[in-house]
């Protein structure tokens, strides 16, 4: 298990978890980053890294994976570290007034302040509507692949028709017994190389591709063995296969945080907007995922908030010490 | 006025009246009437929030973009007759328009 002591947990390393590094680290506190995306730039990066954003003070355009980029490169001299494709699970306030925190994945973070900065939520995959589904998780239904050795020699079918359903189709043809490609459509946007491989392979014979088709049923005594498809016109077959790989994107849900005695209103942590402090001391809400009267939903006033946020997230910190506001253009940025 | 009759996703099925010239997409349109609409990306037709099934009135839309499309595509409750709200632009065209909102997830 990996144990991480900082000062600040930050939960969501979207733009405004990122900018929140920076405010934090002019005022010398240490910050640790969680994220259940495998990478930085939350909504920025998993949905539209390639738009342009317009209203970031001083940039007249910028790409919004450009953006990613330029936070990461503005808070390096702080040293943030990252606990990236994590889910926090658990949060665990003590008797002497710090946090602990744990992931899905084992890492324990203790902290003397929590920052959630988790725009919508955890971006979770997204499910289809089949019966009995959830009792087939990890049971045969996966809707990562984080290993792909579990599927050697074993009969796959997926389902989708994004590219995730492409590339993983590509790369288990090799690797599983069986593939099996299930898309309601019968073609598939994107990645053009990706769709005409998929075809390639099934003309090839070392795929089958069932198109125009939706999983109707799965069943199974215990673990997966058999998905039920229809087909446009209404035809029902049967095919039998160890796993079922529902590859239909990610979805937004506000997850474990509901559970942390937070106030919420309508998926959003209430919070006040002399610090964007929540109910409980220590724990603050920045950007998306907290709501005010008159809360625009705005990268812009979340770097505010992270401001704010910082100065009184200082006297959690360094109790002791009286702050001194400084600005960047007197001192310049004091890396630690 | 412009009519939409908009069935939620519990059921409940009610005309709206939008006033011409607003300038809005349906998506913000029905935000704007309160319907829930969490729009995750806004109306760049990336999320799919806003996904709902169009049960009368499919010739009077526009064209779908690629990118609504491609978005669709990935959604695995997509029929036939699906369309994204923030890519239909409220306007006299769309009237009488009725649709079904479908799941957020």
């Amino acid at each position: 298990m990996e144990h991480i002591n900082t000062d600040i947990c930050i939960i969501g390393a979207g733009p405004v978890g990122l900018f929140a590094v920076f405010e934090a680290g002019l005022l010398k506190m240490r910050c640790h980053l969680i994220d259940v995306l495998p990478q930085v730039g939350g909504q920025l990066s998993e949905i539209y890294p390639q738009k342009p954003i317009y209203d970031i003070p001083g940039f007249p355009i910028i790409n919004a994976q450009e953006l990613v980029d330029n936070l990461m490169e503005q808070i390096a001299p702080f040293n943030p570290t990252f606990s990236l494709g994590e889910r926090v699970d658990h949060l665990k306030k003590l008797e002497d007034g710090t946090f602990v925190i744990n992931t899905n994945e084992g890492t324990e973070v203790h902290s003397k302040v929590v920052v959630i900065a988790g725009g919508l939520g955890c971006f979770e995959p997204r499910k289809p509507a089949i019966d009995r589904l959830e009792q087939f998780e990890g049971k045969g239904v996966n809707y990562m692949i984080k290993n792909p050795e579990l599927f050697r020699n074993r009969k796959v079918v997926l389902a989708g028709g994004g590219d995730s359903a492409l590339d993983w189709t590509i790369f288990l043809a090799d690797i599983a017994a069986e593939v099996t490609l299930i898309h309601r459509g019968d073609t598939f946007r994107g990645a053009p190389d990706s769709a005409e491989k998929v075809f390639d392979l099934a003309k090839e014979g070392k795929i089958n591709l069932v198109l125009q088709s939706q999983i109707t049923a799965i069943n199974g005594t215990g673990h997966l063995n058999e998905v039920i498809v229809q087909n446009k016109d209404g035809e029902v077959s049967s095919i039998g296969t160890d796993h079922l790989i529902p590859l239909f994107g990610l979805t937004p849900k506000l997850g474990p945080i509901a559970e942390w005695g937070l106030n919420i209103d309508k998926s959003a942590i209430e919070v006040s907007t002399v610090d964007y402090s929540t109910n409980v001391a220590g724990i603050f809400a920045i950007g998306d995922i907290n709501t005010y009267p008159g809360k625009l939903k705005l990268i812009l006033c979340g770097f505010h908030e992270a401001a704010l946020m910082a100065q009184s997230a200082f006297k959690f910190v360094y109790p002791a010490q009286k702050l001194s506001f400084k600005y960047t253009t007197v001192y310049g940025v004091n890396t630690f | 006025m412009i009519n939409i009759t908009v069935e939620d996703r519990s059921g409940d099925v009610q005309t709206i009246e939008i006033p011409e010239g607003i300038n809005l997409n349906l998506m913000e349109a029905l935000k704007a009437y309160e319907y829930e609409m969490r729009a995750t990306c806004g109306g760049m037709a990336l999320c799919a929030d806003c996904h709902c099934k169009v049960l009368e009135g499919w010739d009077k839309l526009p064209e779908q973009q690629e990118q609504e499309l491609i978005t669709l595509d990935s959604r695995p409750d997509a029929e036939q007759f699906s369309r994204l709200c923030c890519q239909i632009k409220v306007n006299e065209d769309i009237d009488g328009l009725k649709i079904r909102l479908l799941s957020e997830d």
